[in-house]
């Protein structure tokens, strides 16, 4: 796979000093329960010694919120995201409401989308 | 469902998000991906319900120190912006395409976003055809069932030429969009569904572990 940069536009490297302050020098937390597209959901009000960004988070998730959603309101990395919901997820303030996966498997046909799913999305994309 | 400024979240920049219903529940994810400045987020932006988000995610070049948390600051970090917007589809259905970086130093990011998608969209612009080929490799090699849409910037060649060009097979559906046109991509997200009810993987999975 050829990853090398072909320019020398400036990358961003988004104050690591930053990151590491809001996360608390935590590396990636490879949740992989947690997907860029689960919804998010505030199970709890921001307490009044939480962490801004915990307070912030909670806030943005009084209705479902994907994690990438978050990431973009919020400017914060979704990497980032994903290590402070983790935290709001073990104390029980947030919920998270995992992608379903769409494929159904038939023994003879193999694993399929599920053909309700398809005609929904389909449906939706003609109100368009 | 209308936007509603009132219950925005102090915490949000005015974005003009408006929120997902509290029945949401299940998110599908379709991605666009393509060469540089051939139109993704231009498509993204045409069919999405919401003004389209932009986001990062931090890549951490090195895989030591891991354990290690105080290595955290010093370790190399790249940042991806990609973009996404969203479609709601039911009371809990909601799909989200998302636009992948196009530079090619982001490439490797893409096979993550296809990870769990129902499917892709590969935009072609026609003077630069080549930049599709890694695309489609990828697209085949993760198994992951796409459409390809010719993104006219201009005179170019005819899509007969351009499955040519790509070694396109005759099952991979082919078709012209203008990504600034509602409902051309739409068009084109209509073409990849229509495929996906059609699609069966490959039978013989010699290295697909689920
Ligand atoms: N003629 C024509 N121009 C288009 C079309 N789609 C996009 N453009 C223009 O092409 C330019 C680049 O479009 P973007 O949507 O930013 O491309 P992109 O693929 O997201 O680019 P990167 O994310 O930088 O890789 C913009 O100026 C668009 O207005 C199209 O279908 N036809
Ligand atoms: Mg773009």
């Amino acid at each position: 796979m050829n990853t090398r940069p072909l320019n020398s536009e400036p990358l961003e490297a988004e104050a690591p000093d930053r990151l590491y302050t809001v996360t608390g020098g935590r590396g990636d937390a490879e949740d992989p329960a947690l997907d860029s597209v689960s919804l998010v959901v505030a199970e709890s009000d921001p307490g009044p010694d939480m962490q801004s960004e915990h307070a912030d988070i909670l806030r943005l998730c009084v209705h479902p919120i994907a994690v990438v959603e978050i990431s973009a309101e919020l400017r914060l990395p979704v990497s980032v995201v994903r290590i402070l919901l983790t935290d709001l997820l073990d104390t029980g303030a947030v919920t998270a409401r995992h992608p379903v996966p769409s494929t159904t498997s038939s023994p003879r046909k193999g694993p399929r989308h599920d053909p309700d799913t398809l005609k929904q999305v389909l449906l939706a994309l003609q109100r368009l | 469902m209308p936007s509603n400024a009132s219950d925005a979240p102090a915490a949000a920049p005015a974005t003009g998000r408006f929120p997902l219903a509290s029945t949401a529940s299940n998110a599908l994810k379709i991605v666009i991906v393509g060469g540089f400045g051939v139109g993704k987020t231009t498509m993204v932006g045409s069919v999405s319900e919401m003004r389209p988000l932009s986001t990062e995610e931090v890549m951490t070049q090195a895989s030591a120190g891991v354990d290690d948390l105080s290595a955290v600051r010093d370790k190399r970090t790249t940042t991806a912006a990609f973009d996404f917007g969203r479609i709601t589809v039911d009371a809990t259905r909601v799909l989200y395409l998302f636009g992948a970086p196009g530079q090619k130093r982001f490439w490797f990011l893409w096979e993550q976003l296809f990870t769990g998608s129902l499917g892709a969209v590969v935009l072609v612009d026609t003077n630069r055809v080549e930049e599709s080929w890694y695309a489609i490799d990828r697209l085949e090699h993760h198994r992951t069932p796409f459409v390809v849409a010719v993104n006219r910037f201009g005179p170019g060649p005819n899509l007969d030429a351009v499955r040519t060009a790509l070694d396109l097979s005759d099952d991979v559906p082919l078709l012209e969009c203008d990504a600034r046109r509602r409902e051309s991509s739409r068009d084109v997200l209509i073409a990849l569904v229509h495929h996906l009810a059609r699609y069966r993987p490959p039978t013989s999975a010699p290295e697909m572990s689920s």
